[in-house]
């Protein structure tokens, strides 16, 4: 490591950099701010953010290996990069005005979701399982605080104890996972995993090794049977933490998958021993989430079930291990983001002070109350649901698609079931805002211009995406062809 | 006299960590764990590992431990009161899958004997070497987590003035 | 000399014995510290199999797991002491608000 590999990349490094500095300066900030002027950390955070955005787009170009080949500088991680920090501006928006009305500690709340935004992007750009191991650990400490900053609700902290256990066993689990994998292989690194494994000889360890860090991510991004802890955790934490772990380290933790099973783990002799399991994965998770969600009575929670299947749905892609569906995952994510923050952005409208008004009742007549609120609702609802001509029904279509290219029938076919059954829940709520009368006693929901802005963005990006799938799905593609260049 | 020592730090290990786990109250358990940190310092110390041996002993059984000891203390839990919840049959349950997975284990391990070990295996040059040349991004990363972990135990511990 | 695999072994059981601790007991507290007894055995692991390979790899993975570990602690304790402000008791099974 000498001087000239060390500038180069902490130069491909700057993006992350960006972000850790910008939470950093808003923990200073915070403290000469008085509660006139709070709003500064929210400014600071989101000129940060762009400026994080614009570099990291600049980063775009071969695919160069950092640090002694701990980090990987290419356009994957580029395109991750900009989805990681593209969800942190969004979440910043969604909570200006609700950390204000619920009373969450704001310096602190916005370093800790610029903190774990770096550890988003330091797993994207992993390129050796230390590195990863590390980010994951980041990015997962954040969001347990996170989970508990609501510190007049009692759900909160539930939320964040249970998150903090569950999360700290897959992390152990993980861990032995790697360490396997180190043993059996001599290394950590996923470049040299990649290089070493033409042959057919498969240690029986790395086997091992291979399902323990399936079981520690699988917790993270949340397919069952690893799924029990969402529907709490989701519930309790703050909205708008709920809605940036729902779209971050769900993202996150795809990036994992495909850094160490669609470039580590990749070749046909492994992969005939991971492929079925993510099969069954995928099947168990689509199914479990959709029935499931149907018999909610609180709507976060039901965006929670909702959001286990919906992992379900991207996991499919990845049993396809080919470009396809390598960049229908991709793009999948960008629209399930921006789904879910315009979904939970809405939740946050209607919901009072108190985490009170998150039934499906409370959203009766809202077309009439507010037309503009019940017909982005709407519309977000049917994205998730599927329907053309939303991102949603783009995305699920390149997902299917990949899988039955691939042969995987049954699993496509699962899908699209589960997604009719996905309709009965996503309806009721658009049901309840336009056929209902609207409880005219309590005051109407209250939208900040924050919180607008950020509808706006999310309703168009999910229109813009549904129309045009195909500019999002060609970048995609672009950025995952080197990880089948050879 | 290694093998001697080696079974020495294994069955106090192994049984001081079994009693973490099944002991009644949490004070108990802390010290046990405490002596189950320290044979592992021993397992380190045989395994050439000079540095991870005397940091395990100093921080992690050092540090980390007294913290959680302090919370113990703070929370002043009642200890005599605690019962151990969960029934025997499903203790003997869990017990039995352990023993089956651990078997299974055992018969994938063929690891045999190791080579003779560098000179400056395990040392604090070594360590000192890999840290900070191979692994340097790692080692800057996880002052990151340190922040986040500073940040986590002020904020949540906070009293709010209402 | 001992096999490498006899203290791989070790590290595998004292790995099982916390994973039963943090599903079965009650006491959050214990539930910790089965978690830090899980982490400690995967170092174990890692010593292990950097003494097989001859890699100091395994040494600095333990540096960064041990530090990982207690920036858990700190956090998981704060969170129980939290709770434990609200509702006087840290018994696993009473955090029930949200039923499924």
């Amino acid at each position: 490591m000498d001087g000239t590999d060390l500038l180069q990349g902490t130069a491909a490094l700057v993006p992350h950099l960006t972000v850790i500095t910008t939470g950093l300066v808003i923990l200073v900030l915070d403290l000469f701010l008085t509660s006139r002027s709070r709003y500064m950390n929210e400014v600071v955070g989101l000129i940060g953010l762009v400026l994080a955005f614009a570099l990291a787009l600049g980063q775009a170009g071969d695919p160069r290996l950092l640090f002694s080949e701990m980090a990987i500088a290419d356009n994957l991680a580029v395109f991750f990069h900009a989805l990681f920090v593209l969800i942190a501006i969004l979440t910043l928006l969604m909570s200006a005005s609700y950390i204000r009305r619920e009373n969450i500690v704001a310096g602190e709340y916005y370093a800790l979701v610029l903190f774990a935004t770096s550890g988003f992007m330091f797993v994207a750009s992993a390129a050796d399982l230390v590195t990863l191991f590390i980010a994951i650990e980041t990015l997962s400490i954040s969001t347990y605080i996170l989970a508990g900053l609501h510190q007049d609700e009692q759900r909160s902290q539930e939320a964040a104890f249970k998150y903090f256990i569950l999360g700290a066993f897959s992390s152990a689990i993980l861990l032995y996972g790697i360490a396997t994998v180190y043993g059996a292989q001599g290394h950590t690194s996923l470049v040299k995993l990649a290089e070493a494994l033409g042959e057919n000889d498969i240690p029986t360890m790395l086997i091992v090794g291979m399902g323990l860090i399936i079981v520690g991510l699988g917790f993270k991004v949340a397919v069952v049977p690893f799924h029990m802890w969402v529907p709490d955790v989701y519930d309790g934490a703050p909205t708008a933490i709920t809605a940036f772990m729902s779209a971050g380290p769900k993202a996150a933790a795809f990036a994992a998958f495909l850094r160490v099973f669609f470039q580590g783990f990749a070749s046909p002799a492994l992969a005939q021993n991971w492929i079925p399991i993510f099969v069954v994965l995928a099947a168990l998770t689509m199914i479990l989430g959709n029935v499931v969600a149907i018999t909610q009575e609180s709507i976060k929670r039901m965006l929670a079930y909702s959001s286990i299947a919906h992992a379900g749905y991207a996991f499919v892609a990845l049993v396809t291990l080919d470009q396809l569906g390598a960049a229908s995952v991709l793009y999948y994510l960008v629209a399930y983001a921006l789904m879910s923050l315009g979904a939970f952005g809405v939740l946050t409208t209607v919901a009072k002070r108190g985490e009170r008004h998150y039934t499906f009742g409370d959203y009766a007549g809202l077309s009439s109350t507010n037309p503009l609120l019940a017909a982005l609702m709407a519309l977000f609802m049917f994205a998730l649901a599927g329907f053309p001509p939303t991102s949603g029904f783009a995305g699920k279509f390149y997902i299917f698609s990949a899988a039955v290219q691939k042969g995987h029938y049954v699993l496509a076919l699962i899908g699209v079931l589960t997604s009719v059954i996905s309709v009965v829940y996503y309806a009721r709520v658009v049901m309840m805002m336009y056929m209902r009368e609207p409880d005219l006693s309590s005051s109407g929901p209250y939208v900040s211009a924050t919180t607008g802005t950020l509808l706006g963005v999310t309703a168009a990006g999910t229109l813009f995406l549904g129309v045009f799938p195909g500019s999002v799905l060609r970048l995609a593609e672009y950025s995952v062809n080197l990880l089948f260049a050879s | 006299m290694e093998a001697f020592l080696f079974w020495i730090f294994a069955i106090v290990g192994v049984f001081c960590g079994g009693m973490v786990v099944w002991h009644r109250n949490p004070m108990g358990s802390a010290i046990y764990l405490v002596v189950t940190m320290l044979c592992l310092s021993g397992f380190y110390a045989l395994l050439n590992g000079a540095l991870v041996s005397v940091i395990q002993v100093l921080i992690y059984a050092g540090a980390v431990m007294v913290l959680m000891l302090f919370v113990i203390m703070m929370l002043n839990v009642q200890a005599a009161s605690e019962e151990r919840e969960g029934s025997l049959p499903v203790w003997i349950g869990a017990g039995v899958v352990g023993l089956v997975v651990l078997v299974k284990f055992a018969l994938l391990l063929q690891y045999g004997k190791p080579p003779e070990a560098a000179e400056e295996f395990g040392t604090i040059q070594g360590v000192g070497a890999a840290l900070f040349s191979t692994y340097v991004l790692p080692f800057e990363l996880i002052s990151v987590l340190l922040v986040v972990a500073v940040i986590g135990a002020v904020i949540l511990t906070k009293r709010r003035a209402l | 000399m001992i096999p490498i695999s006899y203290y791989l072994m070790v590290s595998a059981i004292l790995f099982i014995i916390g994973a039963i601790g943090v599903l079965l007991r009650r006491n959050a507290l214990i539930v910790l510290m089965s978690l830090e007894l899980m982490l400690n055995a995967v170092n174990l692991s890692f010593v292990a199999y950097a003494r097989l390979l001859n890699d100091m790899g395994g040494h600095v993975f333990v540096f960064l797991s041990i530090t990982v570990a207690a920036a858990e602690a700190a956090v998981g304790l704060a969170i129980i002491l939290a709770i434990y402000r609200a509702k006087q008791t840290i018994d696993v099974d009473h955090l029930s608000l949200m039923r499924y």
